[in-house]
């Protein structure tokens, strides 16, 4: 029986509460985590986080941070935007990801691009293949219908609501919410434009290069076109440590000509504005 | 140098009804205007391949807005065509195309502008103008700004996308005088780029204008 009649029960009572570990939860200091990478020394680790199902988080990084999204049973879907942590109307321009590498499906190696020719983030590790640049994220008006509820707080939450929330904690309003990617849950498109669900490839790990400082927003909800009539999604892992960002001595800096002026000019973006 | 003769049809609405609206933009310029619900656009293709980069925005709350991945995970397909209804960030309806006289209208594509050129072309391109440049221009007339600027439709521009997921602007199939026309379902203000671009098919290399024709319907509703 919880005694909380008192300042100093309640107060007691508070920070009993303390050291209790949940499902989902932040890990600090980020060495902590219980499921820090094998292969990096956990002193370097700058963010370790389970994001809830249904749930989001946001994060400011700096350049060179390295951000791996481990999806833990196949259930996850990360619905991702990036915005520069120094101007943030520079952000995640789907068009312009897709359209530069001539390439519509996110894989290693593919620049998650702004709309001011820069690369944001390089995807430089990939396990599932399975991943999503067209249909964005949900919107209540989708998931009221589909599940019966959108709320954040409720059983469905929409992707939209969640990021609008992500977003103000970083100072952003809903006009800065542009299309997002998604990571886990793939689709491709038939010959007529038709979009064909493929889901998950299982538990998997994506991983990301931030090439400026960035602001990071994730939502964790399910994807619009998940044909499965209940709600479901597993929890997400975020595990972030210090790098460096890709520079000429790197395989991908002239993999295409497209990405090799990408990086000139964010690299030439970085250092006139020393980063 | 060889001069290509440019054909240019104007032709007409792709719908019935009272024309209130009858404007010409000019090749490369920007152009908007408030589309009251329930009339009809038709922007007429007048050279022919030429990519009209088109944003959408609820007149009555700005900050809702056309959205690429609503509008086509809704629909559940890649590309714009007849009945397409264009949704926003919200899923509402903003528009709904009514009359279209090519295969398919294009909205994976983007805009272009003078930076994203940079990395297609080269940095011999900074200083042309693009489509990212109209919108801003066009946008800070009615209060818009950057924040504001999202993917966009690109009518008359050809896309495919391919098994592998390559995809890419590739010759047009449009021609003079052929239209696409959508219906407001909410007062719209919608600001269109007449793409500058010369470096890609979007365009045939060669910028031509557009007409945009707003027309009411008239006589009782089918």
């Amino acid at each position: 029986m919880r005694n909380t009649a008192t300042l100093a029960a309640a107060r007691d009572d508070a920070r009993s509460q303390a050291g209790t570990l949940a499902d989902a939860m932040p890990y600090l200091p980020a060495s902590s985590s219980p499921f820090a990478p094998a292969d990096v020394d956990p002193s370097r680790l700058t963010w370790a986080e389970t994001v809830a199902p249904g749930g989001y988080t946001s994060k400011v990084v700096a350049r060179g941070t390295r951000i791996r999204f481990t999806d833990v049973t196949g259930d996850a879907c990360a619905h991702v935007l990036l915005f520069s942590a120094v101007a943030p109307w520079e952000r995640l321009n789907v068009a312009d990801t897709q359209k530069i590498p001539w390439q519509a499906y996110l894989g290693a190696g593919h620049p998650l691009l702004s709309g001011d020719g820069r690369v944001l983030a390089t995807v430089v590790g990939d396990t599932s293949g399975r991943h999503d640049a067209f249909c964005g994220t949900t919107s209540d008006a989708w998931n009221t219908r589909k599940y019966g509820d959108a709320a954040p707080e409720g059983p469905s939450p929409s992707g939209r609501g969640l990021l609008t929330l992500a977003a103000a904690k970083q100072g952003l309003g809903p006009r800065d919410l542009p299309p997002s990617v998604s990571f886990f849950q793939g689709v491709r498109v038939g010959a007529d434009g038709a979009f064909d669900w493929l889901g998950s490839t299982g538990p998997a790990e994506v991983e990301l290069l931030a090439e400026l400082p960035l602001i990071v927003l994730v939502a964790n909800t399910a994807h619009p076109l998940d044909p499965r009539p209940e709600f479901t999604v597993g929890p997400l892992r975020v595990h972030a440590w210090r790098d460096g960002p890709t520079g000429p001595a790197d395989e991908r800096f002239t993999s295409t000509p497209e990405l090799h002026r990408a990086y000139l000019n964010t690299i030439e973006h970085a250092e006139a504005r020393g980063l | 140098m060889t001069i290509t003769e440019t054909v240019l049809d104007w032709s007409g609405p792709l719908v019935d009804g009272e024309v209130v609206l009858d404007e010409r933009v000019a090749p490369r310029a920007p152009w908007s205007a408030v589309v009251a619900a329930g009339n009809v656009l038709t922007i007429v293709d007048v050279g022919g391949n030429q990519s009209a980069d088109c944003l959408l925005f609820s007149d009555a709350d700005r900050s809702e807005r056309y959205s690429v991945p609503d509008t086509l995970a809704w629909q559940g397909n890649a590309y714009v065509r007849t009945g397409t209804v264009l949704r926003s960030q919200h899923g509402n309806p903003l528009a709904t195309v009514v009359g279209n006289e090519v295969e398919r209208q294009d909205t994976i594509g983007g805009a272009c502008g003078k930076e994203s050129n940079t990395l297609r072309y080269g940095h011999h391109t900074e200083h042309q103008h693009g489509c990212r440049e109209n919108f801003l221009a066009e946008g800070a007339r009615h209060g818009l700004s950057a924040r504001d600027l999202v993917s966009n439709l690109n009518w008359f521009m050809n896309v495919p996308v391919e098994a592998d997921g390559t995809l890419g602007i590739v010759d047009g199939i449009s021609g003079p005088g052929k239209r696409v026309a959508f219906r407001a379902e909410v007062d719209l203000l919608v600001v269109v780029s007449n793409c500058p671009q010369v470096n890609n098919p979007c365009n045939d290399f060669n910028p031509t204008p557009l007409r945009m024709i707003v027309t009411a319907p008239t006589g009782a509703p089918a």
